[in-house]
């Protein structure tokens, strides 16, 4: 019996952004990336088009990682102190399709470094490196108004994706963006009015930094309230489908950055005998929390664990098989 | 295909009594096609129109049960496509292969052992799918045995041998087992087996088409206790199948995809069959059948599980109060959290941890976390100084300390202001409070 499927109309799609520049276009990446352009929810390629696979950023910081477990640590060990190192170790051997730097030297509390020394920082990432690049404060915003600026302006025509901007502090990473052309991080807590809220503010300095913005919607990690960043996904994915251009963006997820913090991914079998090794299973936790994100519509993954960064990239090749 | 609104009114009694809750007949039938309301609210339905209706009465997927007694699992009856929209109803069963070759009692002992505490709840594999690998009925036969002694978990039993299924049954048809699976060339006999012993019969076709049609061949037959499996085995192919079968069922009532849904993952590696069946958790599945029993991969998928079948309407909370863990004294050891039930039972499981007996004072935020009840001001100086007072803090203790959380460090200088407590940050992860425990408290 002929199976009539129920293929939903949509009526528009996520806008595509470009990530990144080459020598011809005032960069100098050796390739650039696209990410976003679904025109259906995710990966239901009977119904739409999903031109660009989701990307998977590795996650690199310019000073020793003390606070992650070993099991993560030991991957980077030879490269930690070397950013540059760092980052290429990331490409080469994990197959990052981006690297996000995370300027934590810059917090007031651990090394409170100036504007000029994180911008060595990135130029020795550029120049390690050809993929494009994300650049994220050290979280404090107040410092981080002092670097994104001057880090913008270093890399001027990069279009590095810029993180990030909020609700009650976009300004300072919107202009820096508009001024020297690169994308940026919109950032909301979970909440989708202030998802478009934020990013009819950024529209309102500048109209075409509309299509160089990627949503962080903010997410929790697997057993941490990751059920609401979900749904609040899928909500902000199916409005966008129906032709809300204001929440019409590619999305960016710190899955890394959430999973690492959490006791799943660091306490040890010993302490914690039913749960199964350590190492394998905070690897698992990071990939599962990625893989569900991916169900939700997430476009860019930002994680730490080269294992599961590759478990993740083969299930996106899956995925991608229409 | 469900009826429409139209098509239902016309079997209604037309009188507008309101006794449905709807103020005219139209208004109900239009609810009920769209599965908003049941028949059974019309007290005046003639016995003829619930016939009639019948298909528009039943629910958009049927529930089907696996097991008797106490051990009844239930699978299907969901109504909706997102989440968002209303909570989903039956968790995926997660079901661990085991071939009628292989050491039976050993792979059922780790089985049974597949079982995790997590905030406050407990998580555990619901079922073997015993599959006949050797080929051979009397093997499959003496596996049913071994493994129905060594287990109380419900069954799907892998064969599409009826001889081999019959005889398995012998063993295990009292604990109502899924039979597995019912194809285009032995549906008729597996019927007619799970008819005789009413246990669920799993339809497997070769692709959605071939499916709906087996399936109608066997409601045909007069059964309808079934699970459907559309054959796909890539992991995107079954995404497609499982949103097609859930759609198609709920927004259209397509009768032959109204039942609960399976699949078995297809990868070697474990790893990636773990990430496989957390796809196939997100969108739509029944019942997933794993082969990998590591804990450190069912732990995440579990976990999983349970976030995507929380109600998404209200967060689940604890009652707000002082809680002791242990045998408290007069000089044990405030912390103060939550009454998010996640958060409170992660800050449980670390102050249980300690060792140390201890209070933990979970103040009323409406059953939000930490930093979101402190963005809300749900979570405030004034509220944990209230909470102090009014569970008793001060006449339970001699002290006058209290633990908060780290990430609301700034809470201090008000709290001990509003209070009069001396209050001590504690770490920012709740994990941290046995480091923090043993320094600041033992
Ligand atoms: C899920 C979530 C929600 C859910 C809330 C679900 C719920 N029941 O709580 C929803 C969608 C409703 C929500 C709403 C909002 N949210 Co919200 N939300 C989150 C999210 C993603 C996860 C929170 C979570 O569940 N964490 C898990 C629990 C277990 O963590 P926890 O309670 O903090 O407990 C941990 C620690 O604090 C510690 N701990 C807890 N108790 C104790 C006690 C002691 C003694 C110690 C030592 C430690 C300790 O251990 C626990 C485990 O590590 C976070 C971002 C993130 N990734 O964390 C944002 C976040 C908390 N939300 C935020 C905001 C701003 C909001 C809103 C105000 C946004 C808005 N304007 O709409 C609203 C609040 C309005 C409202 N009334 O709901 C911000 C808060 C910013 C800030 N620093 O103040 C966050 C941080 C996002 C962000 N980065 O901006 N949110
Ligand atoms: S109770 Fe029945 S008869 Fe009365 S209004 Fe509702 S549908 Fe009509």
């Amino acid at each position: 019996m002929a199976v009539e499927l129920l293929k939903e109309k949509y009526r528009s799609q996520v806008r595509e952004v470009v990530l990144g520049a080459t020598k011809e276009e005032g960069g100098t990446r050796s390739h650039t990336l696209k990410v976003g352009g679904e025109s259906a929810l995710p990966f239901l390629h009977f119904e739409g088009t999903i031109p660009n696979r989701p990307l998977v950023a590795m996650e690199i910081w310019d000073i020793v990682p003390e606070e992650w477990p070993a099991s993560l640590k030991s991957f980077f060990e030879d490269v930690y102190d070397d950013p540059g190192a760092w980052a290429k170790k990331c490409v080469e051997e994990y197959g990052a399709d981006l690297i996000a730097v995370r300027f934590k030297s810059a917090d007031p509390d651990i090394k409170d470094a100036s504007a000029e020394d994180c911008i060595a920082t990135l130029k020795k990432v550029l120049e390690a490196v050809g993929v494009p690049l994300i650049v994220y404060g050290c979280g404090k915003a107040e410092k981080d108004n002092t670097i994104i600026g001057p880090l913008a302006e270093a890399a001027e025509g990069e279009n590095l994706l810029l993180g990030v901007a909020e609700q009650d502090n976009y300004k300072s990473v919107a202009s820096a963006a508009m001024a020297y052309k690169h994308c940026v991080i919109a950032q909301s807590p979970i909440d989708i009015n202030i998802a478009k809220q934020l990013n009819i503010l950024i529209a309102e300095m500048s109209t075409p930094l509309l299509d160089r913005i990627v949503i962080d919607p903010t997410v929790a990690a697997l057993g941490y309230g990751i059920e609401y960043s979900y749904s609040i996904m899928e909500r902000a994915r199916f409005g966008a489908l129906q032709g809300d251009r204001m929440l019409a963006m590619p999305t960016i997820a710190n899955v890394g950055h959430e999973v690492w913090s959490k006791k799943e991914s660091y306490i040890s079998e010993e302490e914690q005998p039913g749960w199964g090794d350590q190492a394998e299973r905070s690897m698992a936790w990071e990939a599962a929390t990625a893989g569900a994100l991916l169900q939700a519509g997430m476009d860019i993954l930002v994680m730490r664990n080269p294992n599961a960064v590759g478990l993740i990239k083969k299930l996106i090749d899956d995925m991608m098989k229409g | 295909m469900g009826l429409t609104g139209l098509e239902i009114f016309k079997h209604l009694p037309k009188t507008n009594c309101k006794k449905c809750g709807f103020p005219t007949c139209l208004a109900f039938a239009m609810a009920l096609a769209n599965g908003k309301t049941s028949l059974d609210n019309c007290p005046d339905v003639s016995d003829e129109a619930k016939e009639a209706l019948s298909s528009a009465a039943a629910p958009p997927i049927r529930l089907v049960k696996v097991g008797s007694g106490d051990n009844v699992l239930e699978m299907g009856d969901e109504t909706e496509i997102f989440r968002h929209d209303k909570r989903f109803n039956h968790p995926t069963v997660v079901a661990i292969a085991v071939n009628d070759n292989e050491d039976i009692e050993a792979k059922i002992d780790t089985i049974n052992g597949l079982a995790f505490d997590r905030v406050g709840q407990h998580y555990e594999v619901d079922m073997v799918a015993l599959i006949n690998a050797s080929g051979d009925a009397a093997t499959f036969k003496a596996a049913a045995e071994k493994a129905a002694a060594k287990t109380q978990k419900n069954f799907t039993l892998v064969t599409s041998d009826v001889a081999a299924m019959e005889g398995a049954l012998q063993v295990l048809a009292d604990r109502k087992p899924i039979l597995y699976a019912a194809n285009k060339d032995n549906y008729e006999k597996m019927t007619e087996l799970a008819k005789a012993n009413s246990c669920p019969l799993a339809v497997k076709g070769e692709n959605l088409d071939d499916l709906a049609g087996l399936v109608e061949k066997i409601v045909a037959l007069g059964y309808r206790e079934l699970v459907l499996d559309p054959g796909s085995r890539d992991t995107s192919k079954v995404l497609a199948d499982m949103t097609q079968i859930r759609r198609l069922a709920v927004r259209r009532k397509f009768r032959p995809f109204g039942y609960p849904t399976m699949v078995f993952t297809s990868k070697d590696d474990p790893q990636e069959e773990m990430l496989q069946a957390i796809t196939y958790v997100a969108k739509y599945t029944g019942l997933v059948v794993l082969n990998t029993t590591k804990k450190e991969l069912l732990l995440p998928l579990l976990s999983w599980r349970a976030n995507v079948y929380t109600d998404p309407q209200k967060p689940v909370a604890v009652e707000p109060g002082a809680y002791e863990i242990g045998e408290v004294n007069e000089n044990s050891p405030v912390y103060c959290t939550t009454n998010f039930s996640l958060t409170y039972f992660l800050v449980e499981g670390d102050v249980d941890a300690t060792r140390i007996p201890s209070y933990i004072i979970s103040v009323d935020t409406g059953g939000i976390s930490v930093l979101t009840a402190y963005a809300d001001n749900k979570f405030t100086a004034e509220k944990i100084t209230a909470a102090i007072k009014e569970y008793g803090m001060e006449e339970k203790v001699k002290h006058r300390q209290i633990v908060i959380p780290g990430a609301v460090a700034v809470l201090k200088g008000k709290l001990e202001e509003e209070s009069g407590w001396e209050v001590i940050v504690g770490p920012r992860e709740s994990a941290g409070i046995q480091k923090f425990a043993k320094e600041r408290f033992a």
